[in-house]
């Protein structure tokens, strides 16, 4: 009871990378809140999947196997994990915040009344003092997140009602293995009495799923591009250095909303989080959202015709000119003194 | 032929793509006036589609739900011009501190009030917060299913809707019944412009509240062209429990907003001349950093 949930999502008989990070972080806060961590797998086929969750330190693995659980539907999920949720009461669920976990998160938080935090660059504990009701709250689950337009950071608790429920970006935490044999238990749960045959409205008839080609979480030099980059052609550059470099090319959401580049390459809040040797920053004045992906990164070069952009702050060099002007030259003197 | 009823969930947002160097006060809080307020990107997106199912099913109505202060009347109009037959501004003092499940109970229990609908369609998110998660909220408090990240209506036949869906890593159709509630993907097509006739038959659409502030007497108008009343309602016009209702009824609390603060690294500023560049690749390949 009052344990930590992480809901694992599953692709191709595989735990996702984020729910394997969501695992890490939910062992940490675990420890610090002496109680167990729970995990919630629900899907097809699911023989042995806890092979891949409870080296994580997971202590009891919730199974629900059946074949209309997979692939992913809204209602059917919503009503495992909401009817679990009644049974054991958790008292934190994190989900990923992908394309599945934004849809479930909030179905299961208005299903339960209980608050979701979107998109959470951090999770620590905490306590708080409530004012007007005069009420010391301990062990609180701190929700941080950039907020509006990336000018503040806020933090985010929900006092009174339970599960405290958050969402985190891929590569936003990172997957640690605890003991390849940690011993915790298996729950196979009797689908038929968590999920009604109303929850089978919506029929999935065609599905193509890809794995991303673009591999900018594991890339060791990352040419991230921003408006500032100005034009599809531009971004060609960007390109052109990071092959030269042996790099992939990262955008800022500015520029994918601009067309510049395709939303797999988004680096931040919403995008993905990455940590390379180098992170070079062309044309991107460097918002907290974007900064969030990027500020744990080894080295940072900024390259803005703003002098006074705010990602200037956090770079190691900061050349005051024009990308177009400056990328060549890159390529040029790395070419001369490599050779 | 078969019509349908739809409404768009729409927010009035402040642009936070486009925030200047002023939209922080001195002492640390957000200046809302120097940020524009826009309809929200992703529900003109919502809109569209709506917009196009009533192209093709003529007789089919659109009807913009937005929850707000009075100035949020400006995307209503703004639906108006773009094609849109009326819609309803939910506003109310009470409703204010709401986070995403307080605002989804509000738009639910208007939802109940206007009764027969077949599609309920919002943009995926709204760009001051990004959660994304008032549509599947409302969909779960009205008991319909939610198909999120809609980027094309395949098919409509009467009662069964086949939608293409863009996931982060793929696409997927799926049917559902009516009704349901639908979020639009910004990658669905951008929404039609205003239409300059319509701009000239809807620019006096006011809320009573605006019609009392001006001192213009349109009365004789108003009771020719009702579709010029864009209704207000309030708190007092659904069925609501308080609890449930703005700070009260909103799990989440903001504990802290911190203004973020640079913590200056000690870098080296460089110009972009031949030197400068080269000397800072060649250091970069001794580190090892590079090469």
């Amino acid at each position: 009871m009052n344990n930590v949930f992480v809901y694992c999502e599953i692709e191709e008989g595989h735990v996702v990378d984020v729910s394997q990070e969501l695992l890490t972080k939910g062992r940490t806060l675990a420890n610090e809140l002496n109680c167990k961590l729970e995990a919630i797998v629900i899907g097809h086929e699911l023989k042995g999947i806890e092979k891949q969750i409870m080296p994580y330190g997971v202590d009891t693995v919730y199974i629900a196997d059946d074949k209309r659980l997979y692939p992913y539907q809204t209602l059917p999920h919503t009503s495992v994990i909401v009817n679990l949720f009644k049974e054991e009461k958790p008292q934190i669920a994190l989900m990923g915040a992908s394309s599945v976990g934004r849809d479930l998160g909030p179905r299961v938080s208005s299903a339960l009344h209980s608050g979701l935090t979107a998109d959470c660059t951090s999770l620590v504990i905490g306590d708080h003092f409530d004012k007007k009701q005069d009420k010391q709250y301990d062990n609180l689950l701190y929700q941080i997140r950039p907020a509006f337009g990336g000018n503040i950071i806020a933090t985010i608790i929900n006092p009174d009602c339970r599960p405290q429920m958050a969402t985190v970006r891929e590569g936003v935490m990172k997957k640690e293995i605890v003991d390849p044999k940690y011993k915790g238990k298996v729950v196979n749960l009797d689908v038929a009495k968590y999920v009604n045959d109303e929850d089978f409205v919506v029929e999935i008839i065609e599905r193509h799923v890809e794995k991303s080609k673009v591999n900018i979480k594991g890339a060791p030099i990352v040419v991230a591009g921003g408006y500032g980059v100005g034009s599809k052609e531009n971004f060609n550059l960007l390109h052109e250095l990071a092959e030269v470099l042996g790099g992939e090319v990262g955008a800022s959401r500015a520029a994918v909303d601009a067309g510049y580049a395709i939303h797999d390459r988004q680096i931040g809040q919403t995008g993905v989080t990455v940590r390379p040797k180098l992170y070079i920053a062309c044309g991107i004045s460097g918002q907290i959202q974007h900064r969030a992906g990027m500020e744990e990164s080894a080295q940072i070069i900024a390259i803005n015709t703003d002098p006074e952009a705010p990602i200037n702050a956090i770079a190691d060099y900061v050349i005051t000119g024009d990308v177009a002007e400056v990328i060549p030259k890159m390529i040029k003197y790395y070419k001369k003194n490599t050779k | 032929m078969k019509t349908y009823n739809i409404i768009i969930l729409a927010k009035q947002v402040p642009d936070t793509r486009n925030v200047g160097k002023d939209a922080m006060k001195a002492d640390g809080t957000i200046n809302r006036a120097a940020l524009p307020a826009i309809f929200n990107p992703e529900d003109l997106n919502a809109l569209e589609q709506a917009l196009r199912i009533k192209d093709k099913f003529p007789g089919s109505t659109v009807r913009i739900l937005t929850m707000g202060p009075g100035r949020a009347a400006d995307i209503i109009r703004e639906g108006l011009f773009r094609g849109a037959d009326g819609g309803i501004l939910l506003t109310d003092r009470a409703f204010a501190g709401s986070d995403t499940l307080a605002t989804s109970y509000a738009l639910a229990q208007t939802l109940k009030k206007i009764g027969d609908v077949d599609m309920i369609i919002a943009g995926r998110q709204a760009i001051d917060g990004d959660t994304a998660q008032v549509g599947p909220q409302v969909a779960e408090k009205l008991g319909l299913p939610q198909i999120t990240y809609v980027e094309e209506v395949k098919d409509i036949k009467d009662k069964t809707v086949t939608l293409k869906r863009r996931l982060e890593n793929g696409v997927e159709v799926v049917k559902c019944q009516l009704p349901l509630v639908m979020t639009v993907n910004g990658s669905a097509p951008d929404c039609r412009a205003r239409n300059a006739k319509r701009l000239m038959k809807y620019k006096h659409a006011k809320t009573i509240t605006e019609l009392q502030k001006e001192n213009v007497d349109y009365t004789h108008m108003y009771n020719e062209r009702p579709d010029l009343n864009i209704p207000e309602w309030t708190v007092n016009d659904i069925e609501t429990d308080a609890s449930q209702l703005g700070l009260t009824g909103s799990p989440t609390k903001v504990k802290t907003i911190e203004n973020v603060v640079l913590s200056a690294k000690d870098s080296k500023v460089i110009s972009a001349s031949d030197t400068e560049i080269e000397a800072m690749m060649f250091e970069l390949i001794e580190s090892h950093t590079i090469g």
